[in-house]
């Protein structure tokens, strides 16, 4: 296992290291000068804005450029804002908790629905259940995020007033944020109107992106789940007079492992699905950092979170692999394709 | 032939498969001819008209906050997100398939490379990517079509590469290769045809990805500039009036929904009726 770890990790390495290659072009690659684009409309001499292009070391080469953003960002140094001049990575550490609240409870709803439906659809292949299980499904992933968001607006904030429709948290709540998780926060300090604020607040824009998952994860667990239905082993654990609950556990421990691996190649679409449903939720997170920042051409920000945001997704990745290797003995004993 | 023959006989012979294509058809229709169907110019304004709701007079489908009528900004939709996604899968499959025919065929540091860059691709998150590509190259339809070819690419290569891999030792490429055909042949004329099948499956599916990744970024306001109306366009327009003008956010995303909807079935049913193996679990996850 420790070998398997090892190589997995190397292989992170070397990827990391061209996202970063991929995002440094990114600006690099922009046409137009970024100092023409903050200074545009305004009255500054071509000295002033060397000046400016001096302190950002965009007179440097390309090398010389990137040796500096990638050192920089190894530090934890993103350079600074060409908007607000704040860091760069005080900007993600104060919007990527947020994601990462909206990406982790979107994923536990998904398991909620989609497990159990996929059991059910598996198990009773053909019947009612699996076809308006798979029907729903398919609606699930034909449904755009932004649209499904908009619809649950209108349903449960403009008719029904249930929910609220933007925002993380209602203003007089009086909450201190230690890890920048706003439920986790609140829960650690006791603050309960905190906490059942955050949920309310939580609950439309988690829906929505959990059911564009919940929708592909019900996929992808039926299809697993039908190729261990019928095989051997299976036979036998039933002609042994074991339980369904055993009985379904031995299937969910060979159906898990593949499942795992989509989904984790998925995790790729949830965190750009999070960017759009961020925007109709008005939802404080990286998503909606990347988009203003894009519109303010502040590209420093666009480059220091979307380096980040692919850095959660190679590390999601690398997190579902390990698991995928603890799942499958045979997969750690293989060696790993590069 | 045979494989033909056997997808057009599951066609017919399963109604949600067949209502799905009628459904593509009649949407490529009303994209086709959306000058003769529009009732109006969809960019004309009329503000003593604004946000009137469905069945008004003159405006079946109502209309937007400066009063263009929505049915007509639909119409021309249509046109919007088909011609984007045809033409985005269409590029990005050609890119696709000549990398994956390539790196297949001659495997070695040749393949290496180019699953390399596959991989490397592969680590950004998919809208993501084309966020990024369409903030370097700017909004407008011709970029949204670049970044969509420049993101989409990898699915079709590595499936072709797989593909290939498995072909390039079967008797009839050896037998082809012993009589001296040369290699841009063997790829094109005896492997190309062999794998249009599955090249077939995920071009209808990334359709509805592309179509719907389309209407993301226009929805960002990163897409079609807004004389184009396009259906992300049209929705985010409407978002500011969600309280007001339900139909302007709701319309245009059950466009989208529909034509989505229905490419998946159609692309969920040729896999199925191409690969006799899936039809026992036809509702497998779609190629990745």
């Amino acid at each position: 296992m420790l070998r398997f770890i090892v190589q997995r990790l190397g292989q992170t390495v070397i990827v990391l290291f061209v996202v970063s290659l991929i995002v440094f072009s990114l600006v690099h690659l922009t046409p137009g000068d970024p100092v023409d684009a903050v200074f545009s409309g305004q009255n500054v001499t071509a000295q002033q804005k060397d000046e400016y292009r001096h302190q950002l070391g965009l007179d440097k080469s390309l090398p010389q450029q990137y040796l500096a953003f990638a050192g920089g960002a190894v530090r934890g140094d993103l350079g600074t804002s060409l908007r607000s001049g704040r860091p760069v990575w005080s900007m993600i550490a104060t919007t990527l908790p947020a994601t990462l609240e909206l990406v982790l409870a979107a994923l536990v709803i998904a398991i909620v629905i989609a497990v159990p439906v996929a059991i059910v659809s598996a198990l009773r292949q053909g019947s009612v259940w699996d076809r308006t299980g798979s029907f729903a499904a398919l609606f699930g992933i034909s449904m755009p995020s932004f649209w499904l968001g908009m619809m649950l607006i209108l349903v449960f904030s403009v008719s029904l007033h249930l929910f609220p429709a933007s925002g993380r948290l209602s203003i007089d709540t009086g909450l201190s944020q230690l890890s920048g998780l706003l439920l986790l926060d609140s829960a650690l300090q006791g603050n309960w109107q905190a906490f059942v604020s955050g949920l309310q607040h939580l609950a439309l824009p988690a829906l929505t992106l959990g059911a564009a998952i919940a929708a592909t994860l019900t996929r992808i667990l039926r299809s697993g789940l039908l190729e261990v239905k019928d095989q051997d082993y299976v036979e036998a654990l039933w002609a042994r007079g074991l339980s369904f609950w055993q009985v379904l556990r031995h299937m969910m421990r060979n159906a898990l492992p593949a499942t795992v691996i989509v989904m984790g190649v998925r995790i790729g679409v949830l965190l750009g699905g999070a960017i759009v449903v961020e925007t109709v939720f008005s939802w404080p997170g990286m998503g909606r950092l990347i988009v203003d920042s894009i519109r303010s051409r502040d590209y420093p920000v666009v480059q220091g979170a979307v380096l980040a945001m692919a850095v959660v997704f190679v590390l999601f990745n690398l997190a579902t692999d390990l698991l995928h290797g603890w799942l499958d003995p045979r997969v750690k004993h293989t060696k790993v394709s590069a | 032939m045979n494989r033909l023959r056997r997808t057009y006989q599951f066609l017919g012979g399963s109604w949600p498969i067949a209502f799905a294509m009628m459904v593509i058809v009649i949407f490529v229709v009303v994209g086709v001819l959306a000058p003769v169907l529009a009732p109006q110019d969809p960019n004309a304004q009329d503000l003593v008209a604004r946000l009137q709701p469905p069945l008004s007079p003159g405006h079946v489908l109502g209309t937007d906050v400066l009063g263009r009528d929505v049915l007509s900004r639909l119409i021309y939709g249509t046109r919007v997100s088909l011609v984007v996604g045809f033409t985005a899968v269409a590029l990005a499959g050609v890119l696709g398939v000549v990398v994956g025919l390539v790196s297949g065929y001659f495997g070695g540091w040749v393949d290496s490379v180019f699953m390399r860059v596959v991989d490397a691709w592969l680590a950004f998150p998919f809208l993501l990517m084309a966020i990024a590509i369409v903030a370097i190259l700017g909004p407008g339809l011709k970029n949204i079509v670049i970044a969509l070819a420049i993101t989409g690419w990898v699915v079709h290569a590595r499936l072709v590469r797989g593909e290939t891999l498995s072909l390039r030792e079967r008797e009839f490429v050896l037998s082809a290769r012993g009589l001296g055909a040369s290699r841009p042949a063997i790829m094109v004329q005896h492997i190309l045809p062999n794998i249009l099948a599955p090249i077939l499956v995920v071009a209808t599916l990334e359709l509805g990805v592309v179509i719907v990744t389309e209407a993301s970024l226009s929805f960002l306001g990163l897409g079609a500039d807004a004389s184009q109306s396009s259906w992300g366009q049209t929705l985010a327009d409407g978002r500011a009036y969600i309280t007001q003008a339900w139909w302007l956010v709701t319309l245009p995303g059950l466009a989208i929904f529909v034509v989505v909807l229905a490419v998946n079935v159609l692309g969920d049913g040729i896999r199925d009726a191409l690969d006799p193996r899936l039809q026992s679990r036809r509702n497998a996850d779609t190629p990745v």
